[in-house]
């Protein structure tokens, strides 16, 4: 058999090179070259080598937004997941209100992150938000511009209501694919609710669910705008994650060396974090 | 075990039923007897799914009554009528071992661990289940998954029926007639009332003693299977089960005989008709109709059309007058290439009013 050579082929290949250049390879290479340099002014560059991430590495500024990070990170796992999970359970499978919970629930997802942010803060603010007039009505000190806690109740509260809709949406698809069988098949077995959530449910949703926690994981770990918006990082740094921290360094004090070598160090955590969930989670399942 | 009897069962998915075509059941009463096995048989849509969901409790049927032994259950759900069911596709739970999988129905019964390993065992050695019962159900191949389904309905002891949904859809040919079989021994063994929905005829013409053939929601027929296939009561089942179905012509009756085209035919039952109108049709399987001999001029001229060669036999589709008469020819029988005359078998010819077997006096037996 002859096969024809047609070198012409590669041109099929060239848009996705040039997109591919363009939004991933050439911004990641500037910052690794600017994360090996220090540079001064305009155009004068000195190689540094592996000073920025050793300064990087040992600074306990970064330790901190990273322990912050987690614990946030953490925090909205622990409480998204499970309640995101019980909503699916509770919402109709059929008749007309599948339609006006479906709806409802991809509300917050439509909304701009910024504007989430905006919405929170004067929701939360001291003097005529209603959250801070429902908390103070209810005895709470609260004033999350000047207490870390309160701040940190009003993040996380705002994450809740913006992302659980996203697990209720992925969880609510995965329990409609569960054929009726399985439940009559229960029902036959004798399984009470808590044997047909736990052996039937649960086990079809565990890909669902991988991939909920995944999303969640990645997002919640690169958050951002909303809590720039809301708290700008305060009081203090107690809110300041991983990307405020950087946008500080980078922007705020035009450390262009420590900020490219601080963006790759994140990059690693979360594609190392992603990978270690992915595989354990797998592991798991086909055991 | 138990005696099954269904009450002018109907059920309808509508509403408001009002029109015929809005049941799924139209007034079935049927009585099973404890210890049969029993076929439901009928084309998709016909009902026997529905039917099975309300024997089995998943369903709560619009009118009528289902009684177990004599008892009352229309009302009681799947679990207290204690059951068992096999769906169409293995349900099986994926997390847990072939052993908690039969363990299952017996452990949320709370039945004590000593009993419920005695019986697990009891029931893996009958399905050959034994050497996996350490493996996860997830992993077995669709007839070991099925032979679990089975498994947790044979591990009750005391389930009253155990009812299949079409169960060997998935399964590969070759193993459909290895786990049809199985089935029919465990039947002989355990001797539980089983009750078999399928639309494949074979399946259920060799699981069951008696076969309920179903159509639109009605039961046109219960027999066994010989008397399904020699005494059709209904040219559904004749045409039904069968292969090739049997023919239907269209004929009229005078002074109790037959006629075909204007050629008298003998059939068994013709003179049982009252004379009251209705489409009358004459019903001969393939299997009863042949070749009169070269130069006998009795019977229905006919032109050859066509022969296939079926295995042992061959199927020749000749015709009269536009009407189509499929025959079964034994190989090694010679065949007429172009006209010849065809004969059909006295008694097994019947006729059919509306589609249903004319019966009353008068007939030949």
């Amino acid at each position: 058999m002859n096969k024809t050579v047609n070198q012409r082929a590669w041109w099929f290949v060239l848009p996705v090179v040039l997109l591919v250049a363009f939004n991933a390879v050439i911004p990641l290479m500037t910052v690794v070259n600017y994360s090996v340099q220090e540079s001064f002014g305009s155009n004068m560059f000195f190689w540094s080598g592996v000073r920025w991430f050793e300064e990087v590495l040992r600074s306990e500024r970064f330790h901190a937004s990273l322990l912050r990070q987690l614990a946030f990170t953490a925090a909205i796992l622990a409480i998204e997941v499970p309640l995101g999970l019980a909503i699916a359970l509770a919402m109709p499978r059929r008749g007309p209100w599948v339609s006006v919970c479906l709806v409802l629930m991809a509300l917050p997802l439509l909304i701009p992150w910024n504007v989430v942010g905006a919405m929170w803060n004067i929701m939360a603010l001291p003097t005529i938000g209603l959250l801070s007039e429902v908390l103070h009505g209810l005895g709470f000190d609260y004033n999350y511009t000047r207490e870390p806690a309160a701040a940190w109740f009003t993040v996380i509260l705002m994450d809740v209501w913006h992302w659980t809709s996203l697990v209720v949406l992925l969880c609510y698809a995965g329990l409609v694919s569960i054929p009726d069988a399985y439940y009559q098949a229960a029902k036959i077995d004798g399984a009470r609710a808590w044997a047909v959530f736990r052996y039937i449910q649960l086990p079809k949703l565990r890909y669902v669910l991988t991939i909920a926690i995944l999303l969640r994981f990645m997002d919640s770990f690169m958050i951002y705008t909303e809590v720039v918006v809301l708290t700008g990082g305060g009081p203090g740094t107690a809110t300041t994650f991983l990307s405020i921290d950087l946008v500080k360094t980078a922007l705020g004090q035009f450390d262009l060396g420590p900020a490219a070598a601080m963006s790759l160090v994140y990059f690693l955590i979360i594609l190392l974090m992603s990978w270690l969930f992915y595989t354990l989670m797998m592991r798991n399942q086909s055991r | 075990m138990a005696q099954i009897q269904l009450r002018e069962l109907r059920h309808s998915y509508v509403d408001q039923p009002a029109a015929d075509s809005d049941w799924a059941l139209k007034r079935l009463t049927i009585d099973w007897a404890d210890g049969g096995a029993y076929a439901l048989l009928g084309p998709s849509g016909c009902g026997k799914t529905t039917l099975l969901n309300v024997i089995s409790g998943l369903l709560r049927p619009t009118g009528g009554q289902i009684l177990f032994d004599g008892r009352d259950v229309t009302d009681a759900s799947p679990e207290q009528r204690n059951i068992a069911q096999v769906f169409q596709f293995p349900v099986i739970y994926d997390t847990m071992t072939v052993y908690d999988n039969l363990a299952f129905p017996l452990r949320n019964r709370g039945v004590d661990a000593r009993e419920v390993d005695r019986r697990v065992r009891e029931v893996a050695e009958m399905l050959e289940l034994d050497d996996m019962l350490r493996h996860r159900a997830a992993g077995l191949t669709a007839d070991g998954k099925q032979k679990i389904s089975l498994g947790r309905g044979l591990a009750r002891s005391d389930v009253n029926v155990i009812m299949f949904d079409e169960p060997l859809t998935v399964i590969d040919p070759h193993l459909k007639w290895v786990l049809r079989s199985k089935l029919k021994e465990l039947h002989q063994r355990i001797r539980v009332t089983m009750i078999y929905v399928t639309h494949d005829q074979t399946e259920a013409l060799t699981f069951a003693d008696q076969v309920v053939v179903m159509n639109d929601g009605e039961i046109v027929q219960t027999g066994t299977p010989v008397e399904l296939f020699e005494r059709p009561n209904h040219t559904f089942v004749g045409h039904f089960i069968g292969s090739p179905g049997m023919n239907v012509l269209p004929c009229e009756i005078a002074d109790g005989r037959a006629a075909f085209g204007g050629l008298s035919v003998e059939s068994v039952n013709a003179g049982a008709w009252r004379g009251d109108g209705g489409r009358l049709e004459l019903g001969v399987r393939p299997e009863f109709v042949s070749f009169a001999p070269a130069g006998a001029d009795d019977g229905i001229p006919v032109r050859v059309v066509k022969a296939l060669d079926a295995g042992r036999h061959r199927i020749v589709e000749t015709e009269h007058a536009g009407h189509k008469i499929k025959m079964l020819v034994p190989e090694g029988e010679a065949i007429p290439s172009d006209t010849a005359h065809v004969r059909f078998a006295p008694e097994r010819t019947w006729v059919y009013r509306d589609g249903w077997l004319v019966t009353g006096e008068g007939a030949a037996r």
